[in-house]
């Protein structure tokens, strides 16, 4: 697990849902092929409306077009962020495209899960909205251990919300080695 | 302190004799059940993670069921059907409801339902948010992902968060025109779309009693689209007399207890309720039919898990037997079962099928085909800035494929009757 997390904000409202992240059309790839699975990267967040896409101005694709991979790091969320369908292809396909934290007021419970179980990225939740304080493309720092988020270009910080106690499964990495450790099945 | 009827059920999965809300345990599952949409990713960590050569923890005890992606050309799609096919013959797994063969059956949550693999009591988990759908039997359900559905394959164990417990009780009687989905609708307009996250959402009162099964299932489908982890409804005759008819594995009823903590009590009085819309883009942007009544509409849609049930289909042909529909009218059964239904079951001498058909309407196989968009040829995608009612369960930008679509959820009737005059219409113009 990495201990700093660094790199440019993508900006997002409230009830972000699956569907806005990965449309169900795109849910046919292979997740397991190294090169059709990069065609997450390339659909991920195409979903959202061009008016929300990429906060306050909107109309910023989170992968350019043609491209697989984001040029974002971390994504800032509202509330009931990845509602919706229980389809893991939602945090597959962020982190395919890059993310490696999301920082959200709160989540929906199968998003958040799947996130953690699956070690897709590192759900974080905040204690106050960030939305409107954070713009795409600021750059920020995550202190993973000290559970806080720093506004690079203002040198603001926020602390976020411990991650109680999935913690356990985020640090072996996922749901399979947290129960190899835990003695659960066989290493 | 007493225990609601989810924490009796998971306390008795965890060895436990008693649980509280925001313990973490690890439960049992009896059912494990998965798709096409769900099932190759699944399969693809299973394999990675337990061998090659694993077998799964209980042949028994794992449903697949193909039903998203079934009637269309797109290659990935039929790869998809190949992967859970060659899964099913290598782990000689029993209950398997392929695609393209006589054990076809359709949409997953009322397929598991029809097949006898909701029983109360029991633990389902299922790779589909609205797995909740079960919980209509009295039993804990709820939606998961690939990587939980895999370590359930290898070990037949998950983590659950003990949820707290949100009850809404309906009081009295619901008008004749009232159906789940209007009552649904309601309460998560006042509750919001994230108004039960990590909770459930326990249905109760002698209106709710009254509901058939498939009323149940509706109410129990859409706990997710208020954040809520599952639904449940305590098992009662009716639903004893329909598990019976469709399994003979025991089951066993739980009760809440009268001291049993919840979260929050909801009262209503069913006797006011009334028919309501959600506007688009969010289940919770709750209308009055009444209020939206000018809306026009291109189209009208009945299908999907809660939807395209037959008593959903019984209520829309009540309304559109000897009349015509205005706008493209799409008639989606969620399963074979439900279709057979539509071609048996009469009103006025006509079969439901031929009610549809005589008022205009298209049918289409049963599958979720447009109740999440899917690839461009599926029945009833929209593709364009069409407005659509919709019985289904969601209508996020881009749900039934066009982003510029504008879908607005009601219930069967409601659906109807807006077939009927292409506008947002109160099904009482119609009803007597
Ligand atoms: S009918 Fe719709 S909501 Fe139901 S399982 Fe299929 S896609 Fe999901």
């Amino acid at each position: 697990m990495k201990k700093i997390i660094e790199g440019k904000a993508y900006v997002l409202g409230n009830d972000i849902d699956t569907d806005q992240i990965i449309p169900a059309e795109h849910l046919v790839y292979s997740l397991s092929d190294p090169e059709e699975r990069k065609n997450y990267g390339r659909y991920a967040l195409s979903g959202v409306p061009a008016a929300g896409a990429g906060l306050p101005g909107g109309g910023q694709p989170f992968v350019k077009e043609g491209q697989t991979e984001s040029e974002y790091r971390i994504i800032v969320g509202g509330r009931n962020f990845g509602c919706g369908s229980s389809r893991e292809h939602a945090p597959a396909c962020l982190e395919i495209a890059g993310i490696e934290a999301v920082v959200a007021e709160s989540y929906a419970r199968i998003f958040y899960r799947n996130s953690v179980d699956g070690g897709f990225f590192i759900p974080f939740e905040t204690p106050a909205p960030l939305t409107e304080e954070i713009k795409t493309g600021d750059a920020l720092r995550i202190d993973v251990d000290a559970g806080t988020l720093t506004h690079l270009p203002s040198g603001k910080i926020w602390t976020l919300k411990s991650l109680g106690e999935v913690i356990e499964i985020i640090q072996a990495g996922d749901i399979f080695e947290y129960a190899r450790k835990t003695g659960m099945i066989p290493g | 302190m007493g225990m609601t009827i989810t924490e009796k059920i998971l306390a008795a999965h965890a060895g436990a004799a008693t649980v509280k809300p925001g313990d973490n345990i690890w439960v049992d599952v009896d059912v494990l059940m998965t798709h096409d949409v769900c099932g190759p990713g699944t399969i693809g960590i299973f394999k990675k993670q337990f061998g090659e050569h694993a077998k799964v923890w209980d042949r028994e005890k794992v449903v697949i069921i193909p039903d998203h992606f079934v009637f269309t050309a797109d290659p990935h799609a039929k790869r998809n059907l190949e992967i859970l096919r060659d899964f099913v013959s290598e782990q000689q797994l029993p209950y398997f409801y392929d695609a393209g063969t006589d054990n076809y059956k359709g949409v997953c949550h009322i397929a598991l339902a029809q097949e006898g693999h909701n029983r109360p009591g029991e633990i389902l988990f299922g790779t589909d948010s609205h797995t909740c759908t079960s919980g209509a039997f009295g039993m804990f359900s709820t939606g998961i992902g690939n990587t939980d559905a895999a370590f359930i394959l290898g070990t037949g164990k998950l983590w659950v968060k003990v949820p707290e417990t949100m009850r809404f009780e309906f009081k009295g009687t619901f008008p004749p025109y009232i159906m789940a989905k209007d009552i649904l609708l309601q309460v998560i307009g006042d509750i919001g779309v994230d108004g039960a996250t990590y909770r459930a959402m326990e249905w109760a009162g002698d209106a709710v009693m009254k509901f058939s099964m498939e009323e149940r299932m509706t109410l129990c489908n859409m706990a997710i689209e208020a954040g809520g982890k599952s639904a449940i409804i305590e098992a009662d005759q009716v639903t004893k007399d329909y598990v019976q008819k469709r399994t003979d594995k025991p089951f066993k009823v739980y009760h809440s207890d009268a001291d049993a903590a919840y979260f929050l009590k909801k009262i209503y009085n069913a006797d006011e309720m009334q028919p309501v819309v959600a506007k688009p883009h969010s289940p919770d942007n709750k209308a009055l039919v009444s209020e939206v009544s000018d809306v026009k509409i291109d189209r009208s849609y009945i299908g999907s898990c809660t939807g395209g049930k037959v008593a959903d289909f019984r209520a829309a042909a009540e309304i559109m037997q000897g009349r015509k529909v205005k706008v493209d009218t799409f008639i989606v059964p969620a399963t074979r079962e439900v279709e057979a239904d539509l071609h048996k079951e009469k009103i006025g001498g006509k079969t439901l099928a031929e009610i549809f058909v005589e008022a205009g309407a298209s049918l289409g196989e049963p599958s979720c085909a447009a109740c999440l968009g899917g690839p461009k040829d599926t029945f009833g995608r929209t593709n364009d800035k069409e407005v659509v009612v919709s019985t289904t369960n969601r209508n996020f930008p881009g749900r039934m494929g066009s982003k510029q679509s504008q879908v607005y959820l009601a219930s069967p009737y409601t659906a109807a009757a807006s077939a009927l005059t292409g506008r947002i219409t109160d099904p009482r113009e119609f009803l007597n």
